[in-house]
């Protein structure tokens, strides 16, 4: 393997706008966070797809400070993998609850947060 | 068959110091002293001591820091650090070494002064990149998130997690090294400030200074010492992930590894045990731990501890030092799991000993759930 691994790929794609994860050809497994190889079988042939950006909640807490309360949630992407994250613009959000992924930036970086999803 | 290392080691020696508050001592202090006085309880001196197990949240290299101020040039030596149940990873890493003769006289010890000292949880975990910009405050988030999946998942109340705490104050109440005691209520509990949705602050462990330390020798040798030896029957440890959001399923931990494997080198079952010391850092973490190591199904953990089901006089003795949530928890708690345990198997209790005890479980929990390590320690009864 030669040039940037896939944690910095990650990183670039977000930068440009996309959120992207890895899926093996072989097997249709998707990984995150960004890895050299599907955890636990080891494929290492892995093509970055857009992700759906559907997710459901899966844990969630809200954190309660000094500064303010803000939640901090675990949500499983449509794809498989769970991700950390935070739903934006809302206190909490039960478990169970469909959230869209939307790119936005925060501390100089872009960052991944979630947003409930409108019933069709 | 009789696992080879079943009670082929007792810990003969245990010490502590400074637990509670110590003021202007250092974690190299408190760590001496309570190995100095673990040592010495053994009957042995500290010349005799040629294995160190150590881990902290603040040195780098525990065991070369532990040697040198000790004055110590140990044969054998293991820093193994997998947070808080290091300690009784260490016990099964002690065993095998005492067992294949790589050492004669091991010493297992721990030392903060992180509540006089900044009055926070100190970690030298290092943020987790896909984690950190979501500010998740290490390691209450991840609890609170198992909390909540708990909740979800099983129909868990916070009273039912309010009720480890009121149970782990019932048992402080009767241990005068207590650092928290004093009377507290379900409604207490439950209207303590909400730290992390849906823990309370009094759903979160205490943070205290203190030293821990014990020491293990071969079972031939331990007969002959001065306590009657606490041996062990059993250890395993297991841990599938690092940060919370690569843990599989959020309400079963890897001790549902690790208790089989440990029962099993044990010979012991579930029901024999009679004195369970889980590592409480936050009240779901008792839950998980009751319903993982096979005192009730998944799930019925809360509906298990109900009306003071684990609390004095309780169906199961659990925690009876007061536990990490009363009693102490110097940032990393394994180390006082086993001082209870062998304190509890000498019968040297005083007003909250179990009676008549044989078996006693000790299981640690290091990260965010990430790391579970279980051990059984028995009198010679069961050998």
């Amino acid at each position: 393997m030669t040039g940037p691994g896939p944690e910095a790929e990650y990183r670039a794609h977000l930068r440009d706008g996309r959120f992207m994860l890895q899926r093996s050809r072989s097997t249709g497994v998707h990984a995150f966070y960004p890895r050299i190889a599907i955890p636990g079988t080891g494929e290492q042939d892995l093509d970055w797809v857009t992700a759906s950006g559907l997710a459901t909640v899966y844990a969630i807490t809200v954190n309660r400070t000094r500064e303010g309360a803000y939640n901090v949630a675990l949500v499983d992407l449509d794809e498989g993998p769970r991700m950390m994250t935070r739903i934006d613009g809302i206190e909490t959000v039960p478990v169970g609850t469909r959230v869209r992924a939307r790119i936005i930036e925060e501390d100089g970086a872009p960052l991944v947060v979630f947003v409930p999803e409108q019933p069709a | 068959m009789t696992h080879p290392l079943r009670g082929r080691a007792a810990v003969v020696g245990i010490g502590s110091a400074g637990c509670g508050e110590a003021p202007g001592r250092t974690p190299n202090e408190l760590m001496a002293e309570a190995a100095l006085a673990a040592i010495a309880d053994a009957g042995l001196a500290l010349h005799d001591i040629d294995g160190i197990f150590a881990a902290t949240s603040t040195h780098a290299f525990p065991t070369l820091s532990v040697a040198e101020y000790l004055g110590i040039r140990p044969r054998y030596f293991d820093g193994t650090n997998v947070g808080g149940s290091s300690f009784e990873a260490h016990l099964l890493s002690a065993a095998l070494a005492l067992d294949a003769g790589l050492c004669d006289a091991a010493l297992i010890c721990y030392g903060s002064n992180q509540r006089t000292a900044g009055g926070r949880l100190v970690s030298m975990s290092e943020p987790q990149p896909h984690e950190a910009p979501y500010k998740p405050r290490h390691p209450i988030t991840a609890y609170a998130l198992a909390a909540s999946r708990h909740m979800h998942q099983f129909g868990t109340t916070r009273a039912m997690l309010a009720e480890v705490a009121v149970a782990a104050r019932g048992w402080a109440n009767l241990n005068p090294a207590a650092f928290a005691r004093g009377p507290l209520s379900l409604d207490d509990v439950l209207g303590a400030r909400m730290v992390s949705d849906p823990l309370t602050v009094a759903d979160c462990c205490l943070v205290t200074d203190g030293g821990g330390a014990c020491v293990l020798v071969r079972a031939d040798r331990a007969r002959d010492l001065r306590h009657p030896p606490a041996y062990l029957l059993g250890a395993a440890g297991a841990g599938w992930h690092r940060a919370v959001m690569c843990m599989p399923d959020l309400t079963i931990t890897a001790a549902t590894d690790s208790g089989p494997r440990a029962y099993a080198m044990a010979g012991v079952l579930p029901s024999e045990v009679r004195l369970a010391m889980l590592y409480d850092a936050f009240t779901i973490n008792t839950l998980l731990f009751l319903e993982d190591l096979g005192f009730c199904a998944k799930g019925e953990g809360g509906p298990f501890v109900q009306g003071g089901a684990i609390a004095p006089g309780g169906r199961l003795a659990v925690n009876t030092n007061g536990g990490g949530l009363s009693c102490v928890h110097p940032g990393m708690y394994g180390m006082f799991l086993i001082l209870e345990a062998v304190t509890q198997l000498r019968g040297d209790a005083g007003e909250r000993q179990v009676a008549g005890l044989d078996v006693a479980l000790v299981h640690g929990n290091g990260g965010t759930l990430s790391s579970q390590c279980t051990a059984l320690l028995g009198t010679a009864a069961t050998l």
